[in-house]
């Protein structure tokens, strides 16, 4: 395999149509006569509805059709939720809500009009009668007591799990020290830049309804889509355009999806929903919303003995597709880069009057992450140690690797150590002590924070994933000599049109242009998994890579009958295949230029260039389509799929460094130095995984200093909007400086981990724990995020 | 009641009747078909919906179509010239500037913008004259190289009278 692309800075295939302004996304695809669909969502938290009045808004101008929740009762089965856990309880949650009101934000009506804005004002000609009742929006007040949200279940409790292993109490117990913290997770809302969107259109006549929906999984979306519809599966088709951003909060199957595929059966005409991001803030997925309580308990050295961690995950009114799993993803990871020999996650999950958690960028990962370092942290501070130093401590050694935790994972390969040390030389961590000791006689305020993280991703075996996970590709070569590639994976994003073809042209020696990417459409792509827990490239990029190596095993074969050789005689390099005996004597000459592919004399297909000792790739796809001098038995067409099937999930790792100063006056701060090291196992394109690094540590250092989804005491969502919400600016971002180690994972012949959540998993220890330190003088160990200026002011001038 | 209004849209002449309320970004995108121009938010805040307005930028949200009467605008679609792309869109695509591309859009005309009346910003003055435009793919560090990017080959195509 030659590595003319992988490896390097290609450009990506995806950019001229984006910055051109030319990709399609869910709103900028056109079908005539298109009707526009608006929902009418509860502004209770908790409501019984007894009683909606639709016959205004149905004579509206504009107005073809007004649906509640009666309507669609017995019709749309109920949105799905793939988390099978022991005595887990799901609610029945439909498309429509009809007697009760869960959530601000949960949808009751929806009205479909000849535009958008004619939709948007017959909303508010919809008289809905509700009954208001005290909500429960506290997750701690939730679990214990409060208003119960579903009666029949008599409390708010949806599941409770212990897991781990070891006996986490002696190990607490002998132990010379113990350390308690409460720590805060506070709701996040994803804020993809493109909000969610539908666009369906029904054909009566062949019964075939095509979904277009800004998501990150079109097959899994169809299978449940058609479950819900009560329609085959094979008659609906869901095309992924190009999506604006995920983050986890489109890996779902949500209710205007299946209702938009409803209406445009009903109505025959096609139909679109696109998200306001007010509608966003209220009933798209949030992300972490966690209480939880950690006990650690280490040796006098500064050795770990036990990890417990008591849990309240504030789930929400229903269950969305991942809801009540994110939880359980936390209780794997609470080893985090170290030895602890006792572990145990006791989680509660807890329903409350607000929109579901499910996914979101890391996805139960950063909890744990966080957990453990603001832990180790703890225990650095308790006993008066450096905190690298505590962490150095624990490490298991090289050797130790497979390496195995006591929540039941086996970390493949790690060198937790090598990525440690880059990142405090990078950082000059020895003299930045120095400079704070410094500082701080002269009065500043200075905070450096460390975490040494590890993730699990590329999910997974399927042994351990609801709905499979493995992934597909489906490699072609075409008679010309192009090449398709199909793959199950769905990006958004992340540039596998040009990650996944910079590994197939290496592979076949052709060029990157002649590799195309096709994703996101059920009807061309085989059943695939799709795009989230950074499994793309892990996963979905090893599917192309095999599939690829199967052709490539075929074109062997016909290029050795062709050559009139035999296929131990036949060798391919840089595009085509050649006899041992030539290639000895071509030894020290250049190689001939490969013909391009494609390039024909008008109105004819290339002739197979069989001069006796080469056939290029062009050739021997020509000749498996023409199918007369094929070896006997074979089946003409060049063309492979490979489901791939991971036996493990991959583990990168990392060590972050941030280091703050505060403002004494305002409580701003300002990073004076953020450093990276990070480790995701091969690397196929530097500069797609420096973004996904990127934009995984702004979002850490946004749930660190400044977003929440806050939601009031009557379960008013409060942050609706993006006057609300704070997100990261370039303004307020500061320069990120990377590097990698590189430690190829076993668990697939690529050596990729994945890359997508790294950086918001080890970030936000990093950045926490910088605050937490230049606090320190004033008696502080740790703070919840956000930590906002007004808290630190409030620190620093004594006004707590 | 509609009104009329005459709009120069990326140097083509369009004339429409519309609402009082019709949004200029509606107009551009639903109107015209030129749906390049972005839609992230109700509240003026993320900046997908920015063009030019008579060579200013403008979030396309927070306006009218009526109130653009007489104006000529440029959207993303008529930022290249002859096939050729604008400085900031190489940029864009040379330094990984983009993600999802949902932002972009917005992103490049503000970045233009920036450039034309700053043609050698430094990176804190990059990043306060992007401000206004969310991106919450990239942590805006390839965006920054990128536009620095755009103003060395700008500045060099000013020296050679490109």
């Amino acid at each position: 395999m030659s590595n003319k692309y992988v490896g390097q800075r290609v450009k990506r295939t995806e950019d001229p149509r984006l910055i051109q302004g030319l990709g399609h996304y869910v709103d900028d695809i056109k079908l005539p006569d298109t009707l526009h669909v608006a929902f009418l969502r509860s502004m209770y938290a908790h409501a019984r509805i007894t009683g909606i009045d639709t016959s205004e808004a149905e004579h509206a101008p504009g107005v073809v059709a007004v649906y509640t929740g009666k309507d669609v009762a017995e019709k749309v089965g109920p949105v799905p939720c793939a988390g099978a856990l022991p005595g887990l309880r799901v609610p029945d949650y439909r498309v429509l809500g009809k007697d009760k009101a869960l959530f601000v934000g949960h949808p009751i009506a929806a009205v479909v009009a000849t535009d958008r804005y004619s939709a948007r004002d017959a909303l508010d000609l919809i008289m809905v009668d509700y009954e208001e009742l005290p909500p429960a929006v506290d997750v701690e007040e939730a679990a214990a007591a409060g208003p119960v949200i579903y009666e029949e279940y008599g409390d708010n409790i949806s599941y409770k799990l212990t897991a781990g292993e070891g006996d986490i109490d002696a190990a607490l117990a002998s132990s010379d020290h113990r350390i308690r913290q409460r720590i805060v997770h506070q709701r996040l809302a994803p804020v993809a830049m493109e909000g969610r969107g539908v666009l369906a259109r029904y054909y009566p006549g062949e019964k075939e309804l095509t979904l277009w929906s800004s998501t990150q999984i079109p097959h899994l979306l169809r299978t449940q889509v058609a479950i819900m519809l009560g329609i085959p599966e094979n008659k609906l088709r869901v095309i992924t355009p190009e999506v604006g951003g995920g983050f986890g909060s489109k890996l779902n199957v949500y209710a205007e999806e299946a209702m938009l595929g409803w209406i445009a059966m009903q109505l025959g005409k096609p139909v679109k929903w696109i998200e306001s991001r007010r509608e966003n803030m209220q009933a798209t997925i949030h992300g972490r919303g966690q209480v939880g309580y950690v006990e650690i308990g280490c040796k006098d050295d500064g050795t770990l003995t036990g990890l417990k961690y008591d849990v309240f995950a504030d789930l929400g009114a229903y269950h969305q597709l991942l809801t009540p799993a994110i939880p359980t993803l936390t209780g794997l990871m609470l080893s985090g880069c170290y030895k602890i020999p006792a572990i145990q996650i006791n989680v509660t999950g807890v329903f409350t009057n607000k929109m579901s958690t499910d996914a979101y960028r890391g996805a139960g990962r950063p909890e744990a992450t966080y957990v453990v370092e603001r832990a180790l942290d703890l225990v650095a501070a308790e006993l008066g140690l450096d905190p690298v130093e505590v962490r150095r401590r624990n490490f298991p050694a090289p050797e130790e690797f497979p390496f195995k935790t006591a929540t039941g994972l086996f970390y493949d390969s790690g060198e937790y150590e090598g990525a440690l040390t880059k990142a405090l030389d990078m950082a000059g961590y020895d003299q930045l002590r120095k400079e704070q000791k410094e500082a701080r006689e002269g009065g500043k305020i200075i905070g450096i924070g460390v975490s040494t993280y590890v993730e699990i991703c590329a999910l997974g075996p399927s042994q351990a994933m609801p709905a499979g996970g493995w992934e597909s590709a489906t490699v072609r070569i075409e008679p010309t000599g192009k090449v398709t590639v199909l793959t199950g994976a769905s990006p958004h994003g992340q540039g596998q049109e040009t990650s996944f073809a910079q590994i197939v042209a290496d592979q076949l020696g052709v060029a990157l242009e002649d590799v195309t990417v096709i994703h996101g459409d059920t009807s061309i792509v085989q059943y695939g998994i799709g795009t989230f827990g950074s499994r793309a490239t892990a996963v979905g990029g090893t599917a192309v890579y095999i599939a690829v190596e199967k052709l490539k095993e075929k074109a062997g074969k016909i290029a050795a009958h062709l050559l009139r050789s035999d296929v131990s005689n036949v060798t391919f390099n840089e595009g085509r295949f050649s006899k041992q005996a030539a290639r000895a004597a071509m030894a020290g000459e250049v190689p001939e230029p490969v013909v391009p592919a494609g390039q024909a004399p008008a109105g004819a297909l290339p002739e197979p260039d069989t001069e006796g000792n080469h056939v290029s790739l062009q050739d021997i796809a020509l000749a498996a389509h023409i199918a007369r001098d094929l070896p006997e038995g074979m089946e003409p067409g060049l063309s492979a799929t490979y489901f791939f099937e991971p036996k493990n999930f991959t583990f990168p790792f990392g060590t972050h460094i941030a280091v703050v100063e505060i403002d004494r006056e305002t409580g701003d701060l300002k990073f004076l130095r953020y450093v990276a090291v990070d480790d995701c196992g091969k690397v196929i394109n530097p500069m797609l995984v420096e973004g996904q690094i990127h934009g995984g540590i702004v979002q850490a250092m946004g749930q660190a200093l400044f977003e929440e989804v806050v939601y009031d005491e009557q379960g008013q969502l409060v942050t609706g909007t993006l006057m609300d919400y704070a997100l990261p600016r370039a303004s307020t971002t500061p320069w990120l400086e990377l590097d990698r180690t590189e430690t190829p994972t076993p668990v697939n012949p690529l050596g990729v981990k994945g890359v997508g959540e790294a950086g918001t998993i080890g970030a936000t220890p990093a950045v926490v724990g910088a605050v937490v330190d230049a606090l320190s003088p004033f008696g502080v160990r740790h703070l919840d995020m956000p930590i906002r200026p007004e808290t630190i002011w409030r620190i620093v001038n004594r006004q707590n | 009641m509609k009104k009329s209004v005459s709009i120069n849209v990326n140097g083509v002449a369009h004339r429409n009747e519309v609402e009082p309320r019709l949004l200029l970004v509606h107009y551009l995108r639903d109107t015209l078909d030129l749906t390049g121009t972005h839609i992230g938010c109700e509240t003026s805040i993320c900046g997908a919906c920015t063009v030019l307005i008579d060579g200013q930028s403008v979030k396309s949200c927070t306006i009218f179509a009526v109130q653009a009467d007489g104006a000529s605008i440029t959207t993303i679609e008529g930022l290249a010239r002859d096939g050729e792309l604008h400085a900031v869109q190489e940029g864009f695509w040379e330094r990984h500037g983009l993600q999802c591309g949902y932002c972009t859009p917005g992103m490049i005309i503000s970045a233009a913008q920036l450039l034309e009346r700053n043609p050698d910003p430094t990176r804190d003055e990059i990043r306060h004259g992007i401000e206004g435009n969310l991106c919450r793919c990239t942590g805006y560090q390839h965006i920054v190289e990128a536009v620095e990017y755009a103003a060395r080959k700008m500045k060099t195509q000013a020296a050679t009278g490109d």
